[in-house]
Parts: C-alpha cells; structure tokens; sequence
C-alpha cells in the first residue's frame, strides 16, 4: 500500500538521531506552554519561526508537531491540578477533573487523561494518514471557483460557530483581512494600504504579525494584570489508574475520540465544540451519572481524548488544503510560506518526504508525550510557581529579537509594537485572536483564488458559481449566516426549554481555539475564593 | 497596641504563629496576622489558602484574642508587608519565623527575615521551627 510505504519513509527520516532530538524538544516545549495558562502553540511556533530559519524544514515541522501535540496534553495537567485550563480546549477538562483532584483522584484524573490523550491522538494520526491523500485527490479536481468558496466556509465557519460574540469575531476577521492586504496587489500592482511608506510595500510579514498579536499582546495583557491572588496546586504522586478507572476510561477515550477527529477536520474545527459534546455525551450515557460534577473519570477521559483528537483532526485540512482551522495549524502554515513551501493540494506531491515524516513524527511525538507526562505531571505543575515577570520578560525578548530577525528592518520593531498595542486591545474588549489570524494568512490566498475565478470568466461574478461543489459550499455558508434568525424563529414558534449547560463557574466558555486562552484568566477568579487583603 | 506576625503554611510559619499567640496572650494585645504574595505567579505555596485562613481563624478565636487577618496581593515582597503593617499599626512586636539558608541562597534570593530584623522600629522575636 502507498499511504504505508511512503508512512515507513517518513518514519525513517523522523528516527534519525537529529530529528528525534527535535522531536523530544519539541515535546518538552509544547507541554510547558501548554501547562502554563495564556501561553500556547501558536505563540511557541511563531516565536520559534525566524529561530528555525536556519533549520531544514524536516526537523523545524518535527518540532512544530511536538509543540503542538504537546500542548494539548500540558493544558489537561493544568485544568485537573488548579482548575485553570492551560488551554481553551481544556476548559472542560477541568469540570470533572479539578473536582476529582480535589476528592483526592488526581493521579487517576491525570492518567486517563495522558493515556486517553496518548490513544486519541494515535488513532487520530492514523486517521490523518489516511484520509489526508484522499482528501488530496479529491482536492485536486477542485477549481479556483471551489477553493474559493471552501476558504470562504472556513472563514466564517471559524468566526461564526466559535466564540462567544459573532460581532467581535467579524470585527477581529475584517481586522485580519486588512493587515492582509497590506502591500502591492498582485494583479494590478497598486499600492494598497501602505500610506506612502516604502518598507510597507511588500505586506507585512506573518511572522511579525503574529508575535505581535500572540505573544506581545499576551505578555502586555498579563502585565496589565500581575496581581492576582495566587492558587495552590493539588499535591499528587504518581499517575496511575485501577482496574475500574480503565474499565470506565476506554469507551469514552473511543467515543472522544470519534467525535473529535471529524470536528477537528471539519472547517469549523477546533478542539472546543468536541470536548464540550464528548462530555455531554458521557454524561448521558454514564452508569454513574450522579458522579457528574462530583468528579466522574468519564468526563476526563472522553474530553481529553476528544481534544487530542482533534489536534489530528485539524492537520487533515491543513496538509491537505492548506486550510488552516485553528491559530497553531494557521502559524504553521506560515511556516510552509516562509520556506518558500507552497501550501494546498499539491504539497503531498511536491513535498512528500517532508509530509510523511511529519506524520510519522506525530506518532513519536505522542509516545514521547506519553512517556514524560505519565511520571512527571507534577513535576511540570512546578513550572506555575514561576514568577511570571521573569517569564514574559523572555517571551517579549524573543519577541523582539525574531521580529528583528525576520528581515533585519527596524521598521518591523515599530510593527510589532503597534500590532502587539492591536493584540492587547483585542484581549480588552474580548475580541478573538484566531479570526485575525486566520484573516492575515487566508486573506491573500482567498483573494487569489478569487482573482483566478474572475479571470477564467473574463470579470463576470457569475465564474463564482461555475462549479457545483461552490454553489453547495455557498449554501452551507448561507445557512451558516442566517442560523441565528433561524433559530430565533423556531424557538419563537416553539418554545424549549432553556438548553442544559453543565454548570460549572470555573470554566468559562472558550473563546478562541488552540491559541492564547485569555479567557482563563478571567474564569479562575470567580472559581476559587478572591481573598485579597 | 499590636503585635505583627508574619505567617507563611510552613513549619517556620507555624512556630511564629504559636509564638505570636503566646506573647499576645500575656500582653492582652491585639494580633495582626500578614500572609502575602506578590502575586506574579499563578501558584504560590507560601500564600495560605481559604481552609488554612479558616482554621487559624478559629485557633485565634479559640484563644480568645483580638485578631486581624490580612493576605495582601500587591507586588510588594513579604518584609515590606510585615514592616508596613508594623508602621501603620504601631506595632509594639513583630514575630516571625526563620528558616536555615545556605549563603549562596540567601544571596540570590535575599532574606526577608534580614530585611525585618534590620529595618523594624520596633522588637522583633525570631523563632525557629521546631
């Protein structure tokens, strides 16, 4: 079988002693970021860009890989020990877990959570590896018109479906969109948004734009509110598990891990909206359903295993389109750009040792993950008793020095801190981060492609609908947009009963995927006692 | 008049706590307890949590003294909470507990203990775990 042979090539070259040196970084990273809160992939990665410039390609995605599966499994240590998701897609995590650990369970609530992480994310690889080609082949038929649309989808998909506030997500998506299209059109050669400043001609560079919004925003986010009463983290030993715990973990592993593959691949993926119906779904079907909210083992396993899953889940596109779902899979597809990778169907063809060995190098990655967090969870709990003056201080060196070193322009100094001052306001007012990033990386993509489609018809709007796969693409966009009214006239006619949320003040709503969780700064005040003197 | 200690969930801590209330006890005094944090990391075991408060609480109360609880989260390092509640209070003694630091450490990181002992106006007891 191809997908086989070419997955053992990839295989081959993760194993090298380099790579899997890159691997184990990689790992090591993604858990730390992952475990402190408002730190996360998408930062790391994109801190990492311009060090990484030097590296082959190869062995900087072997770490990007690491880092991103890593931090899926640091955010559940965090949720479970201190009720603070390291991670948005953790928030539901911490529901069952944070309530087990406190019942004296962590160790359990830890380990089922690792080994339903580890398994979920196996099989979610599995999965990726499959599917992907033949998403590829399907794609490849595919025409500008469709591409076109698809993006559109994706685009609104990730702005509507997710966040609390579509209004915010629109705000921060058209905020995107222009720092976009910032530089020369490429058809035309206009200037466009550069308001006579030369160093703005060729665009801004994703790399400044996102240290800027993740991790310059983030870190004067956080400086704006040091001071905050500091938690105690539920002492633990060992993870480990009984016989019952594993009896009671494997189905929901299984079942999570259904529900977040396909979401994570699905446009409007991301880990939350899998987590959030894994842990529903365990509730009902539970044989101990009077646990929930007192610390049931299934709502850790099934959200765990769901949210790992969809961390494959979300490559499935990303490789295979080039369709990025959620800010670390955007920030990585930047980093396909600025190794002068091209992005889209044709990189499983074009780039195909490189594709496999990524892959293969989720699969180490996962074990690897497995292997350090199975015995260290409370070791890497440590790393919140950090000072976080000290911490930031850091990231905003690295800032400063990738953006420098990105293209040795002082100009981009001045961006970075314009966009970080953009970054912050947007944590103020609660906008979401991922529809501006996505906005940046897509925009010119999506204008391309829409660029083609009107060329191909000579200018006419109607090429827009040439393909049938377009004209399907635009109705689901439809009924996206128009759902709310929708729903709103249903529930008119037909009064429900308010929906059931499991309810829980310690976990806020998530607001944006796999990126800055600043929404946990906000959650864990109203959860544990305030007591400032 | 008040008595000032300093109380950190650790053995030191502890031993001036026990101390505090043996000397407020004989001086009828009223006991000023101070457990800060600076608050810049997210978990910080030396800033006691609600349970731990909620018993001193009642060990205080139990002793029949006139006591004040105060966890202030400001930035400032534990010595200057201790000597500014000291200043404001007019505080007649400050208890607080040392603990044994190797000199490399105490010159990374400082001593607080250093810090009350030579910069309180008033008599400081310093007591060791037990």
């Amino acid at each position: 079988m191809d997908v086989w042979s070419s997955l053992m090539d990839g295989f081959a070259t993760a194993l090298t002693p380099m790579n899997l040196l890159f691997a184990v970084i990689g790992v090591l990273l993604g858990t730390a970021v992952g475990v402190l809160p408002g730190l996360g992939p998408a930062m790391t990665v994109a801190l990492l860009l311009p060090v990484t410039a030097a590296l082959e390609p190869t062995s900087a995605f072997i770490m990007f890989a690491g880092i991103y599966y890593g931090g899926m499994f640091g955010g559940s240590t965090t949720s479970i020990l201190l009720n603070t998701p390291g991670e948005s897609s953790s928030v539901v995590t911490a529901i069952e877990g944070n309530k087990m650990a406190k019942a004296g369970r962590a160790a359990q609530a830890l380990a089922t959570a690792a080994i339903g992480s580890f398994i979920a994310g196996t099989i979610g690889t599995a999965l990726l590896a499959v599917f992907a080609p033949i998403v590829v082949q399907f794609a490849v038929s595919l025409g500008a018109p469709s591409y076109f649309a698809i993006m559109i989808l994706a685009l609104l998909a990730v702005t509507a479906v997710l966040g609390s506030s579509r209004l915010r997500g629109f705000a921060s998506l058209a905020l995107g969109l222009a720092i976009g299209l910032v530089g020369i059109d490429s058809v035309t050669g206009q200037r466009r948004l550069t308001f006579g400043q030369p160093l703005l001609v060729d665009g801004l560079d994703i790399v400044v734009v996102a240290v800027a919004i993740f991790a310059v925003g983030e870190a004067l986010w956080v400086a704006a509110h040091l001071r905050r009463t500091p938690l105690h983290v539920i002492p633990v030993g060992r993870p480990w598990m009984g016989k019952k715990d594993w009896q009671r973990s494997w189905k929901p592993w299984l079942r999570g891990t259904a529900f977040g593959f396909p979401f994570g691949a699905l446009p409007a993926g991301g880990a939350e909206i899998p987590t959030f119906l894994s842990y529903v779904t365990e509730k009902r079907l539970s044989k101990h359903p009077e646990e929930f909210g007192k610390g049931a083992i299934e709502g850790v396993a099934g959200p765990e295993a769901a949210n790992n899953a969809a961390a494959a889940g979300t490559l499935t596109p990303m490789l295979a389109l080039g369709l990025p779902t959620n800010a670390t899979a955007a920030v990585m597809l930047a980093a396909f750009t600025s190794y002068g990778i091209q992005p889209g169907p044709q990189l499983f063809s074009s780039q195909g040792p490189l594709v496999w060995a990524l892959i293969a190098s989720l699969f180490i990655g996962n074990f690897l993950l497995l292997l350090i967090n199975l015995p260290l969870a409370p070791v890497w709990a440590k790393l919140l008793q950090l000072p976080r003056p000290y911490l930031y201080a850091g990231i905003l060196f690295f800032a400063t020095l990738g953006a420098y070193s990105v293209n040795l322009q002082a100009f981009d100094l001045v961006i970075l801190l314009v966009l970080g001052a953009l970054g912050f306001m947007m944590r103020r007012f609660g906008l979401p981060v991922l529809p501006l990033i996505l906005g940046v990386i897509l925009g010119p993509r999506i204008e391309g492609q829409l660029r083609k489609t009107l060329q191909l018809s000579a200018g006419d709007p109607a090429g827009l609908f040439s393909e049938p796969i377009a004209i399907v693409v635009y109705i689901i966009v439809a009924i996206i947009l128009a759902w709310p009214f929708i729903y709103k006239l249903i529930r008119r006619n037909r009064p429900m009963p308010a929906t059931v949320i499991p309810g829980n003040s310690g976990a806020t709503v998530p607001r944006e995927a796999g990126g800055v969780s600043h929404g946990s700064h906000r959650a864990d005040g109203t959860a544990d006692g305030d007591g400032d003197g | 008049m008040t008595i000032v200690v300093g109380y950190v969930p650790t053995p030191e801590g502890e031993a001036a706590l026990t101390q505090a209330i043996a000397e407020a006890k004989k001086s009828n005094d009223t006991l000023l307890v101070i457990n800060s944090s600076k608050g810049d990391a997210l978990v910080d075991n030396r800033y006691a949590q609600e349970p731990d408060i909620q018993s001193i609480e009642e060990r205080l109360a139990d002793h029949g003294i006139q006591h004040i609880i105060k966890q202030p989260v400001r930035g400032h390092d534990a010595a200057a909470e201790v000597l500014d509640a000291a200043d404001e209070n007019d505080a007649s003694l400050i208890v607080i507990g040392l603990r044994r630091r190797s000199p490399v450490g105490k010159l990374i990181m400082g001593s607080v203990s250093q810090r009350i002992l030579l910069e309180a106006d008033c008599p400081v007891l310093a007591v060791k775990a037990e």
